[in-house]
């Protein structure tokens, strides 16, 4: 065990990033995936915690998570900078899906939505696609982000930090600018901003919902899709913009 | 020395008396990955349905201190899909598969037991007459004694194998309804299904489940579930599947001390996939003592 401590409890909606080491699946994990961990060990909280995994350490057996603080669960866990005894069950659910062939990506990102994203674009510069990824948010984020391999823009809704506008503007233009050449394009983050991003094309989108089991037995994390109702734990995470009943 | 923790419930042999509760375990394949099957007393599959069911709108599931609110709504693919697709799954296992079903009238409550009982992998069925997140059937039955009993006759006169009826907390009194199953024809009974509950979010002044409304789950009701298991012992001759908030082998033991012959695990399967297999080996080493009824 060498878990270390971060000390000082962070405050509501402060961004914290735990490693995970020694965590034997961690070579298995795909982008998009998720894992559910226990957020301490008695009855409150009571569930197992979702999060999507944020970048791979293959060799190490490790791998990051980057989560907002919002309740007790995520309290409990930015108590860590490193942990390797936490109970965590996964890799679980489908991640994104890469086509080779398409060698231009755009990932946009809705806030604490870069998670995953991270994870993404670091996988796809590997097979040598060209990345850009858009965050947007709010106002100016306090992430520690390093964009190596691909095109970061940042944008603001208050102007604080980058271009001045929602990153739908910034993904229009980039589709215009793009002349119909073939884009992979996929995106997580809030839903206002998950169906804008469905309205102006079809994409991957990673799903959030609040789900007890993980593993597709409750039935509770349900999306409405075209084809009925779908887990986003099980079916999901990532789902084709165009089958969700937005 | 080996323990013997084996039992037999309503004519079902179980190598030991810990189940996993419907609507929580899936069919058995979800937790196969995380949990040995075989090790388990038998699986309670989720609720069945005559006809494919949609479920409730989300969100479905919400947290409360120490429980869990849901509103799932018998989403269920109906039971033709449920031979074909989910119980094959079941056949390399070595434990008992207890269907639970979920019908909107008697006659589907008699139609679902009659078309299950062709199966032979199905060891027992479950009435659910008690789920509170449905608007036809469900905890309606579950909560007058007539209603209870019409149903139980009617699976009755439909299969020969054994059956448990699942009551719903509900009630002013568990007993009326404990004891007009067991007249009607049921082997066993198991309880407590969910508690009715709610919860509202403060900021965005709304109802936290899709459905308003749902089943409370969770060690926050252990203790109304005790007092029923130990009200419903003194009342009724048949054995009695204790369950709610189980999440450790102390937990179940409690429930076997107030009069049940054998226990059901949900929401702990949420919390740890392997709450079944720990609690398990936690009765071995706690050994059958402690698994008798207790004096008052």
């Amino acid at each position: 065990m060498s878990s270390k401590w971060r000390g000082t409890q962070a405050a509501k909606g402060t961004v914290c990033k735990t490693v995970i080491r020694r965590f034997e699946s961690a070579p298995r994990l795909i982008p998009g995936q998720f894992v559910t961990i226990r957020c301490g060990t008695g009855t409150e909280p009571l569930l197992r915690r979702p999060f999507a995994v944020h970048r791979v350490n293959r060799e190490e057996k490790s791998f990051e998570i980057l989560y907002e603080i919002k309740g007790e669960g995520t309290r409990f866990l930015s108590q860590y900078e490193e942990a390797d005894d936490l109970d965590i069950l996964g890799p679980l659910g489908n991640g994104f899906k890469i086509d080779l062939n398409i060698k231009n990506a755009i990932l946009v990102a809705g806030g604490i939505g870069i998670a995953p994203l991270t994870f993404l674009a670091e996988e796809l510069v590997k097979e040598k696609i060209n990345v850009t990824l858009i965050l947007g948010s709010k106002t100016k984020l306090d992430i520690p982000l390093s964009a190596i391999g691909y095109k970061l823009l940042i944008c603001t809704e208050d102007g604080s930090e980058g271009t001045k506008g929602l990153a739908t503007d910034l993904l229009n233009e980039f589709v215009r600018a793009q002349n119909f050449a073939p884009l992979q394009i996929y995106a997580c983050g809030p839903k206002a901003m998950l169906k804008a991003v469905a309205q102006i094309t079809n994409c991957q989108v990673s799903l959030e919902e609040i789900m007890a089991c993980g593993v597709g037995a409750c039935l509770g994390c349900a999306v409405k899709t075209k084809d009925g109702y779908k887990m986003v734990c099980k079916d999901g995470p990532v789902f084709n913009s165009e089958d969700i009943i937005w | 020395m080996v323990t013997d923790l084996s039992i037999e419930l309503a004519g079902i042999k179980l190598k030991n008396p810990v189940m996993a509760a419907s609507g929580t375990f899936g069919y058995g394949k979800e937790y196969s990955e995380f949990c040995d099957l075989n090790q388990i007393g038998a699986i309670v599959t989720k609720s069945i349905t005559l006809k494919p069911k949609e479920g409730n709108p989300p969100p479905r599931i919400a947290e409360t201190p120490s429980g869990i609110l849901n509103a799932i709504g018998l989403q269920s693919d109906g039971v033709e899909k449920f031979i074909a697709k989910a119980l094959p799954f079941l056949e390399k296992f070595d434990v008992p598969v207890i269907a639970s079903i979920a019908g909107g009238s008697k006659e589907e409550f008699a139609e679902l037991a009659k078309i299950l009982s062709k199966s032979k992998r199905i060891a027992g069925l479950e009435l659910n007459i008690s789920c509170p997140n449905v608007k036809k059937g469900g905890m309606l039955f579950g909560c007058d004694p007539d209603a209870a009993a019409e149903v139980t006759k009617a699976a009755r006169k439909a299969t020969k194998l054994p059956l448990i009826v699942k009551l719903s907390p509900n009630v002013t009194d568990i007993t009326l309804i404990a004891k007009a199953v067991e007249k009607a024809g049921a082997d066993a009974l198991s309880l407590i299904n969910t508690l009715l509950g709610m919860a509202i979010d403060i900021n965005t002044k709304k109802p936290k489940l899709g459905n308003i409304t749902g089943g409370l789950s969770g060690p926050a009701i252990r203790p109304i579930a005790i007092r029923m298991v130990w009200q419903t012992a003194q009342a009724v001759k048949i054995p009695i599947v204790g369950m709610g908030g189980i999440m450790t082998a102390e937990d179940a033991i409690e429930f076997f001390l107030a009069g049940a012959s054998a226990v059901q695990v949900g929401t702990g399967n949420f919390v740890d996939p392997k709450c079944i297999i720990k609690i398990i080996e936690g009765l071995y080493k706690a050994g059958p003592d402690l698994l008798t009824r207790g004096d008052f």
